[in-house]
């Protein structure tokens, strides 16, 4: 091996300006991928995570405006789930599908105060399992629990950009637990902080579903049916299931059974199942894009192989005289092509991940506004380790494409004409 | 008998194909030192590589050391080429950015000798020559006998059975020539390697002990 690499490290040597023109523009192919695949998935992060409400396969059914006319009520009508929708979410005739259900309701917005601080934040009650569904990360203190729930307890689970503001920007949140906040009229004990989004749109904070109910919602209105679901595997399965559950509910509000607006389910599972199917897409698009690029950098490869074995014809020749098998002489071309293409393409690897660095720090951290809403341009743009991998296996195969005509022609010349070459 | 050739003949085809070996009838014992002469263009280079396997014949029967030589795979050709000889040019043919221990060793590491193992005896065969102190010198560093012995080093290290000349003084002053000559001489002598010389100069003809003319592709 080592004997290999003095003799490219020789041929290179004899050839520094070529060989470094030549490498640049691999360099630019992998720098290209790198840079559009971590974009990519910038983007992709940043459309995951506005998505991101429901983390585990679940349900949310909400009500909607019906848009057919149906049992004599005229179309256009808004439906509100209620609690009768609820009761038939958890009754036996979902039992085969449905496991765990969650009704939440929520308030306008409402102001919380703390001390001489004022924040317009909107209270959703919630049942003890809606943290679970959502894999809501508890920083401090607990979420809700079934006592909360059983008795109806004045308890508040804030957001940690709350709970840093209440705290003087210290992110000790321990020490805001147990403290007491209002909330309209009435006073709530802090019992937990949950990591929330990091902008200041997520300002929910969550309190018993019975507490809520009981203080601002009078009516038996629900906002939402979380539920979890079992059993459903194929995409049929969950057609078949949620045209069940739309013709029950639907049934209830006197609506048109097929109506697909009147009730709105928003099956986690799917989408995220079309997510993943658009990334794929977009991930394709991108890695046929950078290896186009990249494809310039290998014919440039190849062409000065081309280039290099021609001048050396004699010198192969020689070889060849002396005892060179056709084998060796392809292995010492295809391994200066591989070596010269994955030194490059290192190059442009590392430069990839330094641009991506820098697109994280800038981009990754500024935001746009949009109605009024900020949205961030790309979370977290980067690239993984099996990608990094993938580039390796991608810069080797092309480095032997790249070598193996001009090696094979090189092997090909006959002793005594390569001998008398030049 | 090393080298048998029976009927050789050997065509290069083009738009005007020329015959230039007739059918070449030749035996070379094991140890012999022999001359082939002609004028250029006689078919003596192509006869040479033909004995040396760096060319193939049209028709015929060469059996090296018994064994027939005929279509072979490139691979075989370089392995015969390796192990059993030893071939020397009129210009050399040392590689330009290879020092002159590098070049000897070179045949060894075709037949994947251990660098170091390869390395002493490239030395110990540079040593023998009287270039010990030239051995890191690149080859346009060295005077044309310097080269020369240079290249016989890199044909003996392989301990072949048969060196082949392709006018080994051609290039080289008539007292280098001659201290060439004398070195050949005495390997053939000590070492009995059969040693085969193509030339067209008589002195050289002369120190040999069989010559071999051979005109228009025939010989005579």
């Amino acid at each position: 091996m080592r004997d290999i690499l003095v003799e490219i490290w020789e041929s290179v040597r004899r050839n520094k300006l070529r060989t470094t023109l030549t490498g640049l523009a691999v360099s630019w192919g992998i720098f290209m991928l790198i840079v559009l695949l971590s974009a990519g998935n910038g983007v992709m992060n940043t459309t995951m995570s506005n998505m991101s409400e429901m983390n585990t396969d679940a349900m949310r059914v909400y009500g909607g405006v019906t848009s057919k006319p149906y049992d004599g009520l005229e179309e256009g009508r808004r439906l509100d789930l209620t609690d009768k929708d609820v009761r038939l979410t958890g009754s036996k005739a979902f039992r085969d599908v449905i496991v765990d259900v969650c009704p939440t309701i929520s308030t306008s917005s409402l102001t919380m105060t703390y001390g001489k601080k004022n924040f317009s934040v909107y209270t959703v009650g919630i049942y003890p399992i809606y943290t679970r569904i959502n894999r809501t990360e508890i920083l401090a203190g607990r979420s809700i629990n079934d006592n909360d729930i059983a008795e109806a307890r004045k308890v508040i689970v804030i957001t940690h950009l709350q709970a840093k503001n209440m705290l003087m920007n210290s992110t000790d949140y321990e020490k805001i637990i147990g403290r007491r906040v209002k909330v309209g009229n009435l006073s709530y004990k802090i019992v937990g902080v949950r990591h929330g989004a990091e902008n200041e749109n997520d300002t929910d904070v969550f309190m018993p579903y019975t507490t809520l109910k009981g203080i601002f919602a009078k009516s038996d209105r629900v906002d939402n049916i979380i539920f979890t679901f079992k059993g459903l595997e194929t995409d049929e399965d969950h057609e078949a299931f949620e045209a069940r559950y739309r013709a029950a509910i639907n049934g209830l509000h006197h609506a048109d059974p097929e109506d697909r607006s009147a009730v709105w389910i928003s099956n986690s599972f799917t989408r995220n199942k079309q997510m993943n199917s658009a990334r794929n897409t977009l991930e394709t698009a991108l890695w046929v894009v950078g290896l186009l690029t990249l494809l310039g950098g290998i014919v440039g490869v190849s062409n000065i192989m081309l280039i290099t074995v021609k001048e050396r014809t004699h010198e192969f020749g020689i070889r060849k005289a002396i005892g060179a098998s056709p084998l060796s002489i392809i292995s010492l071309i295809v391994t200066e092509s591989v070596a010269i293409t994955a030194l490059f393409g290192y190059i442009g690897m590392v430069l990839g991940m330094m641009a991506s660095e820098v697109m994280d720090s800038t981009l990754g951290h500024s935001t746009v506004d949009i109605f009024g809403e900020h949205i961030s341009i790309m979370k977290d743009p980067g690239v993984d380790l099996g990608t990094a991998v993938g580039v390796t296996v991608v810069l080797i195969l092309a480095g032997t494409i790249a070598g193996l005509f001009p090696a094979w022609k090189a092997a090909r010349v006959k002793p005594v004409e390569a001998l008398s070459a030049n | 008998m090393l080298i048998e050739l029976k009927d050789i003949n050997k065509t290069y085809e083009g738009a005007q194909p020329l015959h230039v070996l007739k059918g070449v009838n030749l035996g070379v014992e094991q140890g012999e030192f022999v001359s082939i002469m002609g004028a250029s263009g006689s078919g003596k280079s192509t006869l040479l590589n033909i004995i040396g396997i760096l060319d193939n014949y049209d028709s015929g029967e060469y059996r090296f050391d018994g064994s027939l030589i005929k279509g072979l795979s490139e691979s075989k050709a370089a392995e015969y080429r390796n192990r059993k000889i030893g071939f020397i040019f009129q210009s050399f043919n040392l590689i330009a950015f290879k020092t002159a221990v590098e070049n000897v060793e070179l045949p060894l590491f075709y037949q994947g000798v251990p660098r170091r193992r390869r390395h002493e005896l490239a030395m110990e065969y540079l040593e023998k020559l009287g270039l010990r102190d030239w051995s890191h010198h690149y080859p346009n560093e060295l005077s044309g006998g310097q080269k020369q012995r240079v290249a016989i080093a890199r044909a003996l290290i392989t301990h072949p059975q048969l060196i082949l000349a392709d006018e080994p003084t051609g290039a080289l002053d008539s007292k280098t020539s001659a201290e060439v000559m004398a070195l050949l001489r005495e390997i053939n002598r000590n070492e009995g390697m059969t040693m085969i010389i193509v030339t067209h100069d008589p002195k050289v003809n002369a120190q040999t002990d069989r010559s071999i003319h051979i005109s228009d592709g025939m010989i005579v």
